[in-house]
């Protein structure tokens, strides 16, 4: 690296990757954090295998000087610890690329830096073995690095310890000796402070930033850290995670946790959601607060289990039995994760009602580098802040905006009665069917309420374009940079981002998509759902469709491609 | 003092000479004897007859689903350990609908009384065969008798070391309600089955046969002796055994949870330094 180039890049993606049981995820997960101490942004696309040995995991880091909203499929520095790495990733190596990989593989070549690894580190440590060659690569400092590695590990064993840092050290060194040319990064002076975070847990840090005091889960990927994350910090921020003994427990503890007064949320994905389905009709006829997260994977049935997908919009949409208000939000960032997280726990409290989050496999593991959250003037959900308007108490009265003053059980004198049966004000079983009618309309009345609340969608680019994309959820990045691509070259290309998928509100958009020449829906499903739902809702039909449902998300090169565009 | 009118008077929708009114009444005595007001009762019930049962008196009540009953009752309890939460449904609901929830709720040992009122019959769905029904009975949906063993809650119940474990009668209105005084009193999961004839649906297992075989374990029995329980808990047929059958002091699951050693989860201010500080480890 002596005759390396000191204009450094602002761009470059990185893919590590091998076995499961490797440590892909750790080694990559400590440079992703070092790149964002540095002042780097990233994206992070994580692609792994059901399985806990073996097959292939790759973890794929984009980093930049500015910032980055999408993933890219090419790779610019590839770090193979198995060999089958090598050949999996081929296609994907741009012309500049260089490969690092472990001597013993036996392979060579001109773009390939073969590292002894057992020797620089011996077996244990050769994955920390390998950050230190791509940390020296990039032009990362050591002592960031090192104190990186120990944050990560924490107070492990002094010899564990000891032997990461002597691996990385000596590792670092023999790759700053070695004559290798490749464009280090942009060195930043003065990185800021930002966080590193995926969408599960910007999901966590957003509920407890909103005083969510019961959580309830049964293990499904891609939703299970955000039960993981917020298991972390139980103790300290007063709640209660309980693994439950299935999803249709989940849910309904957590309904019945809510209606004692504790603010609770589940997360699952689609076979788990299937299970609560039935819980979501009961929070929304006993009007019992809960928010849902449903991060989607590839289905029908088990499907690709750790892969993505936005494949279950119109299924979280009808979920449930019977009519009722809900509110269906679909972060686009890790960002949007946090804030309509807190929007959804909101909106649950002041509406009574089940309110969704719909995520995916990519966002829940997609780490940002993103700017720290105002939580110090984050507001706290409160539950059952409602008086009695009468005596005795009745849960649901009838009132104009369908909400009625909400009471905690045990919390005062008066009796708290909710039920899953139709029934009276006072909440007990009723087959007057005039009360039926006058319930169903009281319910609905709270639907409006929803409804103007609704964040209408992002508009971004030219006004009257010749091409509008549309798109929601996850997408969001790649659609825009895609849009970008294509403004870039002088196309008149505009993109119509809905971060809250229902209720929509049409007069808010109806124009933006009259407005275009030709208007593409953009989305990770076969049916193109929320192309069928927009024309449902407006009666405007989006002819042009770019779907992705391999498993993996969507990226600008690829809807370029569908687009048949470059 | 409360007495048994602070739980008022309703009128019901089941079938006179139902074995229900007189658990209805068994459950208001038992809260009276308990001193617990209205207000500081939840009942969590399901679908069926006797999950009707909670709104024919004056208590909290979530009546939610069919079988899941348990689940909500869990939540409510971790949120609020100051309530008394009990949970009353059938035996459809209990041991059919919710059984994965009954093996839970006996592994968790929750301070949560479970009332099932055990009639051997779908009542609310006219007559079709229970997880209690015995081998052999006909119905209309089991024309050839019923094929698959009855589900046995005590010995279960008791195999898995629950808390309190108790048999009762619907026809021994005053020992029933003592039981479920006992069943509250008790620090952890109580499990009392209440056998009850259907009138309507049940021809097998009249008010007469339960009478006839429901004997009260002798007061020389030992509820603590787990090897005995075993034994009493497999006993059905010409004797039926009524009582304790089985009881220990495990610790309860609410109790493992520190965060409830400040209280109540329910009504908390959020410290937002906390939350800061949590966000401080992403950097």
């Amino acid at each position: 690296m002596k005759d390396r180039n000191h204009n450094g890049r602002n761009i470059l993606n990185i893919l590590i990757g091998g076995e499961a049981g490797q440590g892909v995820v750790t080694v990559s997960q400590i440079l992703a954090k070092g790149l964002v101490r540095s002042g780097y942004f990233i994206v992070v696309t994580q692609s792994y295998q059901s399985r806990i040995r073996g097959g292939h995991n790759s973890f794929a880091i984009r980093v930049g000087t500015e910032e980055l909203i999408a993933p890219q499929e090419s790779v610019d520095l590839l770090v193979a610890l198995d060999k089958d790495t090598l050949t999996i990733h081929r296609d994907e190596l741009t012309s500049s690329h260089l490969a690092i990989v472990d001597e013993a593989f036996g392979i060579d070549g001109d773009s390939i830096l073969r590292v002894p690894f057992e020797d620089l580190a011996g077996k244990r440590f050769s994955n920390i073995a390998a950050l230190g060659v791509v940390s020296a690569l990039l032009g990362l400092n050591q002592g960031l690095l090192i104190k990186t590695i120990e944050d990560f590990f924490g107070k492990a064993h002094l010899d564990a310890a000891k032997g990461n840092r002597t691996a990385f050290e000596r590792s670092y060194g023999w790759a700053s000796e070695r004559s290798v040319s490749f464009k280090r990064l942009t060195h930043i002076p003065e990185p800021a402070g930002r966080l590193m975070m995926n969408g599960n847990e910007a999901i966590a840090l957003g509920a407890l930033s909103a005083g969510v005091r019961f959580y309830s889960f049964y293990p499904m990927t891609p939703a299970t850290s955000i039960g993981l994350n917020l298991t972390a910090h139980a103790q300290k921020m007063g709640l209660i995670v309980e693994q439950a003994e299935d999803e249709i427990a989940a849910i309904n503890m957590a309904l019945g946790a809510s209606f004692a007064g504790a603010p609770s949320m589940v997360a699952t994905s689609g076979g788990g959601f299937a299970l609560m389905v039935e819980g979501v009709s009961l929070a929304a006829m006993t009007e019992t607060p809960i928010v849902i997260a449903v991060a989607q994977r590839p289905a029908p049935a088990t499907g690709l289990p750790t892969r993505t997908e936005q494949g279950d919009l119109e299924f979280v949409l009808h979920a449930g039995h019977g009519e009722f208000p809900r509110a269906i939000f679909a972060p686009g960032t890790v960002e949007e994760c946090f804030h309509l997280t807190r929007r959804a726990l909101e909106q649950a409290e002041r509406y009574q009602s089940p309110m969704f989050l719909l995520t995916d496999q990519f966002l829940a593991d997609s780490y940002r580098a993103i700017e720290p959250f105002d939580v110090e003037n984050a507001a706290q959900v409160r539950a059952g802040e409602g008086t009695a308007q009468a005596t005795p108490y009745r849960r649901y009265a009838i009132t104009k905006s369908g909400i009625s003053p909400r009471l905690l059980p045990g919390a005062t004198e008066n009796l708290v009665v909710a039920d899953s049966d139709e029934h009276t004000e006072d909440g007990h079983i009723t087959e007057d069917l005039s009360v039926r009618k006058q319930m169903v309309e009281k319910r609905l009345r709270k639907g409006a309420g929803i409804r103007a609340e609704a964040i209408p969608p992002e508009w971004e680019g030219e006004t009257n374009p010749n091409l509008l994309l549309v798109s929601w959820g996850s997408g969001k990045g790649a659609v825009k940079e895609a849009a970008a691509r294509m403004r870039a070259q002088g196309e008149k290309v505009a993109v119509l981002h809905f971060s809250q998928v229902w209720p929509l509100v049409p007069e808010r958009f109806i124009g933006c998509l009259e407005s275009a020449a030709r208007a593409v829906c953009v989305e990770g499903n076969a049916f193109g759902q929320f192309a069928r739902l927009i024309r449902r809702e407006t009666g405007f039909p989006i002819e042009g469709k770019v779907l992705r449902y391999d498993g993996l998300p969507l990226t600008p090169k690829y809807i370029l491609r569908e687009l048949g565009q470059k | 003092m409360v007495t048994i009118k602070d739980y008022g008077d309703y009128e019901t929708a089941w079938c006179p000479g139902c074995g229900n009114f007189s658990i209805l009444q068994a459950v208001k005595q038992a809260l009276a004897a308990s001193n617990l007001k209205p207000y500081e009762v939840l009942f969590v019930s399901g679908i069926g007859q006797a999950a009707k049962a909670p709104h024919y008196l004056k208590a909290n009540l979530f009546n939610g689903l069919h079988g899941r009953s348990l689940p909500v009752a869990t939540g409510a309890k971790l949120a609020n350990p100051n309530l008394t939460v009990i949970v009353e449904s059938g035996d459809g609901c209990t041991y059919g609908e919710g059984g994965n929830h009954l093996l839970a709720a006996l592994r968790r040992n929750i301070d949560v009384t479970l009332l099932v009122h055990n009639n051997q019959i779908y009542g609310l769905t006219k007559g079709q065969a229970s997880p209690t029904t015995a081998e052999g009975v006909v119905t209309k949906a089991q024309p050839q008798g019923v094929a698959s063993a009855p589900f046995n809650p005590i010995a279960v119940a008791v195999a898995m070391k629950a808390g309190f474990v108790a048999r009762g009668f619907a026809g021994m209105i005053d020992e029933l309600s003592a039981l479920i005084q006992e069943g509250i009193a008790h620090q952890g999961f109580a499990l009392i089955d209440i056998l009850q004839p259907c009138v309507s649906f049940n021809k097998v297992n009249t008010f007469a046969w339960y009478k006839k075989r429901c004997t009260p374990l002798p007061s020389t029995y030992d509820p603590t002796d787990w090897v005995e329980a075993i034994k009493v808990a497999s006993e059905w047929g010409e004797r039926i055994p009524i009582g304790i059958i089985y009881r220990n002091e495990r610790p309860c699951f609410e109790d493992r949870f520190a965060v409830l050693s400040q209280g109540p989860l329910v009504g908390r201010d959020l410290d937002r330094e906390l939350v800061k500080e949590i966000m401080e480890e992403y950097q």
